[in-house]
């Protein structure tokens, strides 16, 4: 498959930015910056960047609690997702969501999600929305190899198959449901093979080969368009981190960790560009250093940023009505 | 005026707005060919086709998760369970996801979606299919709640709840549907968070909502022979609440008693008897009576389930003890 220069480098960019960008929120949240639960994507940056490289703004996305990644890669951003992370007014959410539901509606990123599962049927309905209107707009539906156990997994897919809906869904098997390996969870190995049950097509990839996410994305991407339904992706790879940041981590093995670093999506890519001459090697610290740059100019926007005011605490309920504040 | 049932008036609301916007149409399980479990979607079908009258399979989780992913992608859904009881089984998505999406988002995304909910006991269907569950819905920050109790008020509820930009819970009792009332001939939307005084009175309200209003005002019919004076209030709206026509009424009356068909422990009528302790109880001269079934599943023999539901007797009786 052929890609252009341009996109290599696009997609070279997203995924350093994310790991930058996470890399940033692990250390913050070790310094006791960041509150709440974060769940970081290293190591997984060629799934999100790969299967997002084929959508345009008014496509759609359903993402997961480890979400940073998905909403960096459909184009969010650093600012406003930083800001959020540190529960500012000037975060996408306002400090009402946090790590778990940053969402942007002019970008299609309709929210991270802290309940494991619940991507499947929205996007689907988000799918539907698509169909109906008569666009060519599609939702790639992200989720985990753990949230394939869910009734949501089979009602979504099912209802995305009879109604040939455009979505694609994009199995991030990183292995593990928390602390729970695969093996131990489910008694399939490639979860693509469950497509057969709701006749779409499905395949599995090397999910930290970013151009195998792409070509096979970009396959679904352009069937769903064209009306011929959704198809799973599934996308082998793993969470170099904890289940959240603070998990010790003790389910899995040391050496585990080390194979797949290993196999680190950030430096393969780096090889192909210098190989093929995309960037030379100096464009290439440039542009670390740029991705560098942005976070930390994310990071002070945070910083710098209010806290909420009170009194957004009971708006944003509903549309219309205001709650009641917190009489002294 | 007109006459039409309570079931063809939820369908009239429907038709409405689906005629004047291509955005609104209707999904759940057998809504389409079939035209609904109770028939409330008759005729659509062949009216609208299969696109905006769609049947799905039977997969609630899907059916809620779907109306919030095309609400949340601009369209306005009304979605239809079949029993408000299989609400279980799509209540991550009802909860978490269509609650929560528009606050936890900073209000990014609107969700202008509508599910209907065919609740209530009485047509022997047991215990899995006759529940009132209402209290769930209110007490989720998030949702609106109405009720209608007659063919008009399902009419101008329906077009306010498919005109909300949020989620709007409408729950219709099952033994209504054939119920007939006046319509006017052309029903405007009833905005939400207005109550109805059904019957005015001077010595006792009576607060209410759905299948309870008839038996509030068969109470009160039986009640005017003792010469007790009983004002009736349809609430129609649970959330957002008309506190305003309730605190008239109770500081004309001085005693209150509220009705619901819900197994009273933990009932909407709790948080009723709650709000008016806290913010009106200088105004009350006897306690607040609540009137409400056993805390039993629904049985389904004929004479238990008549023993387990409240009835106008039980209202009479409520009444008379304040007095």
């Amino acid at each position: 498959m052929k890609i252009s220069n341009q996109s290599i480098i696009e997609m070279y960019e997203k995924m350093l930015k994310i790991r930058k960008f996470e890399t940033k929120a692990m250390n913050l949240f070790a310094e006791g910056k960041i509150p709440g639960f974060v769940h970081l994507y290293i190591g997984e940056e060629a799934v999100a960047t790969g299967a997002c490289a084929s959508l345009r703004d008014d496509d759609y996305i359903t993402s997961t609690h480890r979400g940073h990644g998905h909403i960096i890669a459909k184009g969010g951003d650093l600012k406003y997702m930083m800001a959020e992370l540190f529960g500012k007014e000037t975060g996408y959410c306002k400090g009402k969501g946090g790590s778990m539901h940053i969402a942007d509606a002019t970008k299609g990123i309709l929210g991270a999600n802290g309940i494991v599962g619940a991507g499947h049927t929205i996007a689907v309905g988000a799918g539907l929305a698509a169909q109906y209107k008569g666009t060519d707009q599609v939702c790639v539906c992200f989720f985990g190899d753990a949230s394939t156990n869910q009734s949501t997994f089979h009602e979504g897919l099912n209802l995305a198959s009879i109604w040939k809906l455009p979505v694609v869904f994009v199995c991030e098997n990183n292995g593990y449901g928390i602390s729970v390996s695969q093996a131990r969870h489910q008694a399939i190995t490639d979860i693509s093979v469950r497509a057969v049950a709701y006749n779409m097509p499905g395949i599995t990839v090397d999910g930290n080969d970013v151009f195998a996410v792409y070509e096979a994305v970009n396959e679904a991407v352009s069937r769903a368009r064209k009306g011929q339904g959704p198809t799973l992706v599934e996308c082998k790879t793993y969470r170099w981190r904890g289940h959240f940041e603070g998990d010790p981590t003790v389910y899995r093995p040391v050496e585990e960790l080390e194979q797949w670093k290993k196999k680190d999506p950030i430096p393969r890519m780096e090889k192909y560009i210098i190989e093929n001459k995309v960037m030379t090697e100096a464009d290439v610290t440039k542009l670390n250093e740029k991705m560098e740059k942005m976070v930390d100019d994310a990071v002070d926007f945070a910083v710098k940023s209010n806290n909420p005011s009170m009194a957004s605490a009971v708006e944003d309920v509903y549309t219309d009505i205001i709650e009641e504040a917190r009489v002294r | 005026m007109r006459k039409m049932t309570y079931g063809q008036g939820i369908k009239e609301g429907m038709r409405i707005r689906m005629l004047e916007n291509p955005d609104v149409f209707i999904f759940g399980e057998d809504v389409g060919l079939f035209g609904g479990c109770f028939g409330v979607t008759s005729g659509l079908f062949d009216e609208f086709g299969d696109k905006r009258v769609r049947d799905t399979p039977i997969s609630e989780g899907a059916i809620i998760g779907a109306a919030v992913g095309s609400a949340a992608a601009g369209l306005r859904p009304i979605a239809e369970l079949m029993f408000i009881d299989f609400l279980t089984v799509g209540m991550d998505q009802l909860v978490n996801q269509a609650a929560k999406m528009g606050y936890m988002f900073g209000g990014k995304i609107k969700l202008p979606m509508v599910v209907r909910l065919p609740a209530g006991g009485g047509v022997r269907a047991a215990a899995q299919h006759s529940q009132s569950l209402e209290a769930w819905l209110t007490h989720v920050p998030g949702l609106k709640v109405v009720y209608p109790s007659n063919p008009q008020d399902a009419i101008g509820l329906m077009l306010s709840a498919i005109d909300d930009d949020n989620p709007v819970m409408y729950i219709e009792h099952k033994t209504l549907y054939a119920v007939p009332g006046e319509v006017e001939d052309e029903v405007k939307p009833i905005p939400f968070g207005k109550a109805n005084i059904k019957k005015e009175g001077t010595d006792v309200t009576i607060i209410t909502y759905g299948k309870q209003v008839y038996d509030a005002l068969k109470a009160a019919e039986i009640l005017a022979k003792d010469d007790i004076d009983v004002e009736v209030i349809d609430l129609r709206s649970l959330y957002p609440l008309d506190k305003q026509t309730i605190f008239n009424s109770i500081e004309k009356t001085h005693k209150v008693v509220l009705v619901s068909e819900e197994a009273k422990r933990g009932a909407y009528t709790g948080e009723l008897a709650a709000m008016i302790a806290e913010e009106c109880f200088f105004e009350c001269d006897a306690p607040i009576k609540r009137v409400g079934a056993l805390n039993t599943p629904i049985p389904f023999s004929a004479e238990l389930e008549d023993y387990v539901l409240p009835n106008a007797e039980d209202i009479v009786n409520a009444v008379k003890s304040l007095f």
